[in-house]
């Protein structure tokens, strides 16, 4: 059984991702230590809450540093999911600038509507728009919706590195990978079949 | 496109599932687990469970229950009743809510809004205000489970709590809960002109085409309902088939 380190740094439930990386057949742990990073056979970094408060939270626990070393030096796969995407990047821009842990490089802003029919937060069902085939989305059929609850997006520099994208305030980026690291800016936790679908793939990667 | 939510509404009293006529006249309709249970088979967008007599029996939410329900639950879950300030808020992300909905202190107390958005995030703040049409024709908001006039606009109240960082308000009409009479559409327009973040319609859905016109002459961007789901045979599918023919993204 796969070990699935689940990143905990305090800022919201993790119950609900730990049960349904546990119904796609893992062993769950939440890792909230630095050793427990070390220990996992793949990490889940989750995330409600604002970039700044999670950015200062996992320093304090010591995870930054094991976290990228898992992650470059041991091409350990992680998934980021809604501001654990975010915060994959190289910067966050949500109160004030702050430094991301920079495993894919890029910027988060926030939202921008262009049409008053666009409203944000974007809350809600939306579609992917595949733009390159990942391992993440092999077993998702195309016309499924997932359930997104976000203010900011992730812009990555390097487009090679987008796998959908969703159409609301012009477009923003909801997959993204670049080699063994994954993002979704949506909650596949919370996206039902589609979502546990979405989850299996990420663990036979 | 983003789709149209249909939220199944759960509301909570002494141990089981209620749904009333007007905020009143409460019958029991079940258990809260087994409802969770099937609404997870059943595929639905969203869900919201309000505590509705928390707030007047100066109880704090039940803490243990949401997290009990939140593990079962793999749908957007938001949760209300009770919610006094940001640390009650915080505890019942940490137990599984996606979201918070706050009613009574909202307007009570000036700050928890702002301090609740820039703690958490305004994704997972949902302002839920009840109102009712007083004779003279004008719209009052109601605190604790409607028993409280306030002496407020409602239009006013969303407005703010949209300023202070809410990232979604959610308006019920007190007249029309449960009356399956069909949503008060001028009470859920105001609202809905007057605010840029998303407007849930609550109150007196009896059928789809209710649905419908809260989403057309209403401007909702998202549907709550119960007494719909609990007491006839329609189901949030079948809802979702006619929101499809009136030309509505709805996800299947």
């Amino acid at each position: 059984m796969i070990d699935v380190g689940v990143i905990d740094y305090g800022l919201c439930n993790l119950d609900s991702i730990v049960r349904a990386l546990e119904c796609c057949g893992a062993n769950a742990v939440v890792a909230d230590s630095p050793d427990a990073v070390w220990n996992a056979d793949r990490l889940v970094l989750p995330g409600v809450g604002a970039f700044p408060e999670a950015m200062k939270n996992l320093r304090e626990r010591d995870l930054v540093d094991v976290i990228v070393e898992r992650v470059d030096g041991d091409e350990t796969p992680l998934l980021g999911v809604c501001l654990g995407m975010q915060l994959l990047a190289t910067l966050g821009t949500e109160f004030g600038e702050c430094s991301g842990l920079n495993l894919i490089s890029g910027t988060v802003r926030r939202l921008e509507s262009s049409d008053s029919a666009d409203r944000v937060p974007h809350m809600g069902w939306n579609q992917l728009v595949r733009r390159r085939t990942s391992p993440l989305l092999d077993d998702v059929p195309e016309d499924k919706d997932f359930y997104f609850v976000h203010s900011f997006h992730f812009e990555p520099d390097d487009e090679s590195s987008i796998v959908a994208t969703t159409p609301h305030c012009g477009g923003f980026v909801s997959v993204i990978q670049s080699g063994n690291v994954f993002g979704t800016q949506f909650h596949p936790e919370k996206s039902q079949r589609a979502g546990f679908a979405l989850l299996g793939s990420f663990l036979s990667y | 496109m983003l789709k149209i939510r249909i939220m199944p509404t759960l509301l909570y009293k002494e141990f089981g599932l209620v749904k009333g006529t007007s905020f009143n006249s409460w019958r029991r309709v079940g258990a809260a687990m087994q409802a969770i249970k099937v609404y997870n088979m059943r595929e639905v967008d969203e869900l919201v469970f309000l505590d509705i007599t928390a707030t007047q029996d100066c109880r704090q939410p039940d803490f243990d229950l949401v997290d009990d329900l939140a593990d079962e639950c793999f749908m957007p879950l938001t949760v209300g009743g009770g919610v006094r300030d940001s640390e009650d808020v915080r505890r019942l992300l940490m137990v599984g809510a996606d979201k918070v909905a706050i009613n009574s202190a909202a307007i009570e107390r000036q700050n928890i809004v702002g301090e609740c958005a820039r703690r958490f995030g305004s994704q997972c703040i949902v302002v839920s205000i009840d109102a009712r049409r007083e004779p003279s024709g004008q719209f009052q908001a109601y605190t604790h489970s409607g028993t409280q006039p306030t002496g407020l606009n409602p239009v006013e109240v969303a407005k703010r709590a949209a300023a202070d960082g809410a990232g979604e308000i959610m308006i019920t009409s007190i007249d029309r809960d449960g009356t399956m009479e069909g949503y008060d559409l001028e009470l859920t327009r105001q609202v809905s002109e007057a605010v840029d973040v998303p407007v849930i319609a609550s109150g007196g859905a009896g059928s789809p085409s209710d649905m419908v016109a809260a989403l057309e002459q209403g401007g909702a961007s998202a549907i709550a309902a119960a007494s719909i789901f609990h007491f006839t045979e329609q189901t949030p599918a079948m809802a979702k088939d006619v929101l499809r023919e009136h030309g509505f993204n709805v996800r299947i």
